[in-house]
């Protein structure tokens, strides 16, 4: 029950916290001091003050979209497993449920861009709807590999059991899935390479373009609603590679939580020493991420 | 009263329906509201009896001699005919409302009376198919099925478009009946009958043969890729609520021969099981694909349908390998899954294309780039075609999540997780149905966006209406299904593990599905999820009322004279998914003509047209149109030429015939 409630907290309170360390890793790599790691807290705290702004064109879905995606995120985190500890909500089947909820979440926040009208928008959301086409099946590769792994359709026992299954065969394949599925994670929460989420020249962007007309409290619930995306997807990647357990579940928790910063640092020092691909490029990156999962999945299996 | 004798009345009815209109005058709209009201009767009768067959012990058969020397008048009610008449007593009643507002008698004089007669004789026709249990029945069921369609799908035939698609449907699913023709014979020779019933001795020879002219036959129907070249034309130019009920349920009757035949089949070789589960996932994939490339609204539905039946022949493929490999699971899932999501498709395909319907009504076009903006016009149709977009799209909660769940279930159980037989290759699906999913969602929302939001694209909607409640109901009532089912998805379990468990008798086992899938956690998480929103959008609420808002227009980096078609179009939002895809699709493209600083006035043109029927069909017909004439010589028009060629042959076959060979 407590563990329960860490999760939750930790699932609400923590994300903003990792874009701050990313931004901070990023302007330390500038040379610059940067804006304290705590900042996402105080703009997402400023964007909740503000009143609303909104176009004329636009209906109750430019609304929906951006609670949409909090709901659907929130209810994502909690078939997570954190650290070594159970997600909250497990059943069979629950990892379809989680890739799926993804999918609404992407169904409304695209429709949400098009309700404005305006060619930037429709061009974020024409690129996250392809981009997705070629992630959803190499995040589903991972999936098959994870299950076979573990020998079980629960994400939880799915994400605890690839360590405790580790061997010489399973290696490669896990070394597959990792790298896949941290590619998906950088283009599903749209950071360098494949999208910059500090530019402000539109045509270059996708989930920053998307959300261009929103602001105000919108704004602050997309911000905090894509730090949750990060903090579950990040936690997926983590739970893959990590073979800690203690047993104590005060350390236990402290590792998680040192380790989702830790992933935030690599993100960070990521960003400082790459650069945007081109837009046409994207989707090599992603068929690369596909075919890294699917011949991880081809190594288990054959 | 048994409930098989019922389901005859109640196909009776159905079938009748359309009279009552007909011996009224052309202007009256007495007659059309008679026939409705037939029916609701009929199918409120058919539903009850239904119901009833649940109760009985055995299934409820009906067996006599008739006029014909071959076959016999037999039909029965099995759980299987069940899952497939439900649809049949659900959906052409409602479309039979839905025309009271949409086709009325006094608008349409010329063709009112003879939609009406061939829409009933449809429902009428698929319910006959769906219990009928012997092979010369089903044919003559099936045949007038198929006219019925091709007549009420037609009667707008005064447009050259609405003949051309007629005819591309005819020849089509007369050559899938041709096959069905070839099936049921080899299936005589085998079994010694017509009879629809499982072999006798528990093997029947050619068996390969006739699953293999089974998936052709019905596929023509089923719409499978590529032999779905009549769907997206048929299903464009029909009245609408007859696009809900031919892709809605008449589809579903391919489905149904291939269940109905592959359960008579005594063994399955295991090739079947992976043919099927590969040409469901290429038919689902490239189903999806081509419908995100069109810009007519019903030529999208209808190759989103056949994305549909890939989805559905993918399960009946896993279960066809579960019985090949003795694993209950698969079949449990696969073939749970696969009718699960015909009930489902049954739903909300329906409601889209009433949904279309009232789309077309309001403003006159099936093209989307005209549109934009509607749901401020069409506030209800708008909000009703987002639950069936999000249903189809197979997005919790709504119930095409439901059934593609237990799809995924079962294919990723074929990895062997509990140490059981394992089948690699078929879990390769899975992905394969990922990207199915990422598809739709792109696809159903570009076609929700660009009908209803955004700033319109053209005068067509200023004047557009909301449709009157006869239209508006029958929307209603699905959604309401749609969402139902979704949220309590165990609702629905008990008749589809019962089909299940009828097209895999020897094998069934205890294992339930409610056992297998946790279908509680779903609708649990489901409402977790409305409540969720609902919290949020209260803050929304409360943040929005104690704050100062302003109205303005949308943020275009300054420029000065934005206009409404500077929008993104459907095919622009879709445009780098088509270049994906272009080795399935082959789009047409136009030249770029813009060069130059002062470039000329220029034109840009793309269309996804069919690869099968326009790049690979026509060409071949075309080619036959120009050499075949030349045979028209043994068509000499005269009988006595007729009866000299009746006599070479027989003696001609009489020659083979002494010569030893027995065929």
């Amino acid at each position: 029950m407590i563990d329960n409630l860490i999760h939750a907290a930790l699932l609400l309170f923590l994300p903003p916290l990792l874009l701050g360390v990313i931004n901070k890793t990023k302007s330390w790599f500038g040379g610059r001091n940067g804006p304290r790691a705590l900042q996402p807290y105080y703009d997402i705290a400023k964007l909740l003050r503000k009143g609303f702004v909104l176009s004329d064109t636009t209906t109750w879905i430019f609304r929906f979209g951006p609670a949409v995606t909090l709901a659907t995120v929130i209810l994502a985190g909690f078939l997570i497993p954190f650290g070594r500890f159970d997600a909250p909500v497990a059943f069979t089947g629950d990892l379809i449920l989680f890739a799926y909820l993804f999918g609404l979440a992407r169904f409304f926040t695209t429709a949400a861009a098009l309700d404005t009208g305006s060619a930037f928008e429709g061009m974020g959301a024409a690129r996250e709807a392809t981009f997705a086409v070629l992630s959803e099946p190499a995040l589903f590769f991972a999936f098959l590999t994870l299950a076979k792994l573990s020998g079980s359709l629960t994400l939880t026992k799915m994400l605890h059991s690839s360590m405790e299954a580790f061997s010489p065969e399973t290696a490669a394949p896990l070394v597959l899935i990792v790298l896949g599925l941290f590619v998906v994670l950088l283009a599903e929460t749209c950071r360098i390479p494949v999208d910059d989420p500090n530019t402000h020249l539109e045509l270059t962007m996708i989930h920053e373009v998307m959300v261009l007309d929103h602001g105000g409290p919108l704004l602050g619930i997309i911000l905090y609603a894509s730090s949750i995306k990060m903090f579950v997807l990040g936690a997926v990647v983590i739970n893959v590679i990590s073979p800690f357990n203690t047993g104590s579940t005060a350390i236990d928790w402290a590792v998680f939580v040192s380790q989702m910063l830790a992933l935030a640092v690599v993100i960070g020092v990521l960003e400082s020493i790459m650069a945007r691909l081109r837009m046409r490029r994207v989707p090599y990156l992603l068929v690369s991420a596909l075919l890294l999962c699917g011949s991880g999945f081809l190594l288990l299996v054959r | 009263m048994s409930s098989i004798v019922l389901v005859l009345i109640a196909i009776g009815v159905l079938a009748a329906g359309g009279i009552p209109a007909c011996l009224q005058s052309s202007r009256s709209s007495a007659g059309q509201k008679i026939s409705t009201a037939l029916t609701i009767i009929g199918g409120g009768t058919g539903l009850y009896a239904l119901v009833l067959s649940f109760g009985e012990s055995t299934h409820a058969t009906i067996s006599e001699p008739w006029f014909l020397p071959f076959g016999r008048f037999a039909v029965a009610i099995d759980p299987l005919s069940v899952v497939f008449l439900a649809l049949v007593f659900v959906v052409p009643v409602l479309g039979s409302i839905y025309g009271l507002g949409y086709w009325k008698q006094a608008e349409h004089p010329k063709n009112g009376q003879k939609l009406g007669f061939f829409y009933g004789l449809l429902a009428g026709s698929m319910g006959l198919v769906s219990i009928a249990r012997d092979g010369v029945l089903f044919l003559i069921a099936w045949e007038i099925m198929a006219l019925a369609a091709f007549f009420a799908a037609t009667v707008e035939e005064e447009n050259p478009e609405v003949r051309y698609a007629g005819w591309v449907y005819l020849i089509a699913t007369h050559i899938g009946t041709l096959c069905l023709f070839a099936m049921f014979a080899l299936w005589e020779r085998g079994t010694g009958s017509f009879a629809l019933e499982a072999a006798v001795s528990g093997t029947v020879p050619a068996a390969g043969a006739i699953f293999v002219l089974a998936v052709i036959g019905f596929g023509f129907k089923a719409g499978l890729m590529p032999l779905h070249v009549w769907l997206p034309g048929a299903h464009a130019n029909a009245p609408s609520h007859v696009s809900a009920v031919m892709s809605g349920v008449m589809l579903k009757m391919g489905i149904y021969g291939i269940l109905r035949m592959t359960s008579l089949l005594p063994v399955t070789a295991p090739w079947w099981g992976g043919t099927l589960l590969a040409v469901g996932a290429i038919t689902g994939l490239a189903g999806i694909a081509f419908a995100i490339g069109q810009t007519d609204l019903k030529r999208l539905l209808a190759y989103s349908s056949i994305e549909n039946i890939g989805v559905i022949t993918m399960g009946i493929g896993l279960a066809l390998l579960g019985r090949g490999a003795g694993r209950w699971e698969w079949i449990l899932l696969g073939l749970g899954g696969a009718l699960f999501h015909v009930w489902n498709h049954g739903l909300f395909k329906s409601l889209l294309f009433l949904n279309s319907g009232s789309i077309i009504h309001a403003v006159g076009t099936r093209n989307i780039e005209e549109l934009g903006g509607l749901s401020k016009k069409l506030p209800t149709t708008a909000a009703l075609f987002l639950i069936g977009a999000v249903a189809i799209s197979a997005l919790p909660p709504l119930n095409g999540f439901a059934s593609e769940w237990l799809l995924y279930l079962g294919l990723f159980d074929t990895l062997g997780l509990d140490g059981k037989t394992a089948l690699g290759g078929a879990a390769i699906a899975v992905p394969a149905l990922a990207m199915i999913g990422a598809l739709a969602v792109a696809c159903f929302v570009k076609l929700f966006a660009t009908v209803f939001l955004g700033a319109s694209r053209s005068e067509r909607i200023e004047h557009a209406h909301e449709s009157g409640p006869a239209m508006l109901f029958p929307m209603i009532f699905l959604a309401g299904v749609c969402a139902t089912i979704g949220f309590f998805p165990s609702l629905v379990l008990l008749p589809i593990e019962n089909a299940v468990r009828v097209w895999a008798a020897p094998l069934s086992q205890q294992t339930t599905l409610g056992s297998l899938v946790s279908f509680n956690w779903v609708s649990t998480l489901g409402i977790v999820l409305v409540i969720m929103l609902g919290l949020i959008f209260t803050l929304l609420r409360f943040l929005a009322a104690t704050r100062s808002n302003r109205a303005h227009g949308t943020w275009d980096c300054g420029y000065a004279r934005p206009t409404n078609r500077m929008q993104y179009t459907g095919t622009s939002f879709v445009q780098s998914i088509v270049d994906l895809f272009f080795f399935i699709l082959w789009p047409k493209r136009g030249k770029d003509t813009v060069r130059g600083v002062f470039p000329e006035r220029a034109e840009f043109k793309t269309s996804v047209p069919d690869a099968v029927l326009d790049r690979l069909a026509l060409p071949v017909f075309k080619l036959a149109e120009r050499y075949a004439p030349n045979i028209r010589f043994f068509q000499q028009g005269q009988t006595h030429f007729y009866i000299l060629y009746v006599f070479i042959i027989t003696i001609v076959l009489l020659g083979i015939g002494a010569m030893g060979v027995n065929p």
